[in-house]
């Protein structure tokens, strides 16, 4: 651990502040709670809720994962995760089954969260009203009221234009039946995790100063039509590695001839699987 | 039966208003106004600028509270509820079920980024409406009534003609099927033969669809085709209340004597 800082870098009436916040959220599922956003060592946008979150919620025996757009190896995952074992000293993974934290951008990993797990979201713009309503004042007032009808105008107009609801990520969900809550970037495909979740996931914006929660267990349901159903996303292909059928899959451009091929974007969940072939073919082998 | 029940729901006025005020300060733009509006109705204010006409209607219709008075309005089934006095949301609903609001500018009523038909379902919607298809099919029918080609109905309203904006306006506020409709000067800003046609078409959905409507105008010709009864505004308060012939015929109040003889004669 690093001198000169406190544990997990924020001071503790920081934290203290930061834990009200969280209380708060979690008695109102989906309710936007306001609270003073810190300046933190990296840029708006790449995770400083988030962070704030982790850091304020984080004891020296937790173990730590934290990904980015599911993968464990990518720039932000990494300096996120060396942060805290830095300023923590706290044990890390990339075993999402091992963590009790998981702070997370873009992606809920594949493996079934448990009871006792925290995952922690980067939220860029909490507000799903935004670019609907422009006026603070007013979405307000449309959260206070469950005013929420210009949401399905959103959904409606994607019909009108593309046929099918075009909105693949980011997908609006009311939680416990009141709140209607932005997932924050992650793909509708994972809307459906949320759902009844075990595990208890926190949402923090830094720049926006607002964080939500889902508690663990609660209903959390994606808007739709009757007759457009809310559906996820699906390929024709399993992943090249792991064969996995069940995953989200990135498009990777392997070539510059068009060559690509499609890979699960769950790190770990592809590694793991790997792993058991090998174990598999092992012990098969004569 | 169903006759007797009718004329019992006629019995009560649509909408009272009893002693409405509004100040902006220590200056009233309208004071100690009082009328009643009994169902299918249309009652034009008229006025010169700065009468306080908007502003009367903005308290009316649940836009600004009133800081004297009394706003009352009968429901379907037959309650009476005080407008300013039910909570918020419940007067949401209020404003989108049974009320319309017609602007005088299409910009403050209609939502430019999204196509005429998610404006004309945007009240389906907030009404709980969720199937597609069918809250499209009410959309096109809508804007079939209202004279817009159905082929234009996933275009943008900017890509709308003034008096096209103006009817899918229109046509969104009628597709909860309100009985008040208030509207503020429907056909300013529009030339004199568009204004005519609108003029037509709001007569016949009024006659047709039994509409109560508070109109307010500058305009004479305006009020006099389409209003049952004329109230003159001038200074924020009601000098005359009639009947629109008999105000426009025989006008009492100097100042609608004067309004009345200053319409240009072609």
């Amino acid at each position: 651990m690093i001198d000169g800082y406190n544990f997990a870098y924020l001071d503790e009436q920081t934290k203290r502040m930061i834990r009200r916040a969280i209380l708060k959220a979690v008695a109102i599922p989906g309710y936007q709670v306001p609270f003073g956003s810190r300046e933190m060592p990296l840029p708006y946008g790449w995770g400083t809720g988030g962070i704030q979150v982790t850091a304020s919620i984080i004891g020296s025996d937790d173990v730590l994962k934290v990904i980015d757009q599911g993968a464990d190896d990518t720039t932000n995952a990494v300096s996120i995760r060396r942060f805290f074992a830095r300023t923590a000293n706290v044990a890390t993974t990339t075993r999402t089954a091992e963590a009790t934290i998981i702070q997370t951008r873009h992606r809920i990993p594949e493996t079934q969260l448990n009871a006792g797990q925290i995952i922690v979201f980067q939220v860029p713009i909490p507000e799903p009203l935004r670019w609907l309503e422009p006026r603070e004042s007013e979405t307000r007032q449309m959260h206070a009221y469950a005013d929420y009808a210009v949401m399905h105008v959103k959904l409606y107009e994607d019909i009108a234009r593309y046929g099918h609801i075009a909105t693949s990520y980011d997908y609006p969900v009311i939680v416990n039946g009141r709140y209607l809550m932005r997932p924050s970037p992650i793909p509708k495909f994972d809307n459906p995790k949320m759902d009844m979740n075990p595990a208890l996931m926190l949402f923090g914006a830094g720049r926006e100063k607002r964080i939500y929660a889902v508690p663990p267990y609660t209903s959390v349901k994606s808007l739709d039509f009757e007759d457009h159903p809310f559906a996820i996303e699906k390929w024709d292909t399993s992943c090249a590695l792991c064969g996995a059928t069940d995953s989200f899959l990135d498009e990777v451009i392997i070539d510059d001839h068009g060559g690509k091929m499609f890979v699960c974007s769950d790190s770990d969940h592809c590694a793991t699987r790997c792993d058991q072939d090998e174990h598999n073919t092992q012990e098969t082998a004569p | 039966m169903n006759a007797i029940s009718k004329l019992a729901a006629h019995d009560a006025p649509l909408l009272t208003v009893r002693g409405l005020a509004k100040y902006f300060g220590n200056r009233a733009a309208c004071r100690n106004v009082s009328f009643d509006l009994w169902p299918g109705e249309v009652l034009a204010i008229v006025g010169e600028s700065g009468a306080g006409k908007t502003t009367l209607l903005r308290s009316l219709c649940g836009d600004k509270a009133p800081d004297e008075g009394k706003v009352l309005f009968t429901r379907r089934d037959g309650s009476i509820c005080d407008v300013y006095g039910i909570p918020e949301p419940e007067r949401r609903i209020l404003t989108r079920t049974d009320w319309g609001i017609i602007h005088q500018n299409p910009r403050d009523g209609l939502r430019y980024g999204v196509s005429a038909g998610a404006n004309v379902g945007e009240r389906l919607m907030a009404v709980g409406a969720r199937n597609y298809a069918e809250i499209r099919k009410s959309a096109a029918s809508w804007l079939d009534r209202l004279e817009i080609d159905v082929a234009r109905m996933d275009e943008l309203p900017f890509t709308f003609s003034g008096g096209m904006q103006q009817r899918l306006q229109i046509a969104r506020n009628l597709v909860t099927q309100p009985r008040l409709v208030f509207m503020d000067e429907p056909t300013g800003g529009l030339d004199v033969s568009v204004q005519a046609k609108l003029l037509d078409l709001l007569r016949s959905l009024v006659s047709e669809l039994g509409l109560a409507a508070i109109l307010v105008t500058h305009d004479l010709a305006v009020a006099r085709l389409l209003a049952d009864r004329l109230m003159v505004m001038r200074g924020g308060e009601a000098v005359e209340l009639g009947l629109t012939d008999q105000v426009l015929d025989d006008p009492q109040h100097p100042y609608t004597q004067l309004l009345v003889s200053s319409v240009l004669q072609i």
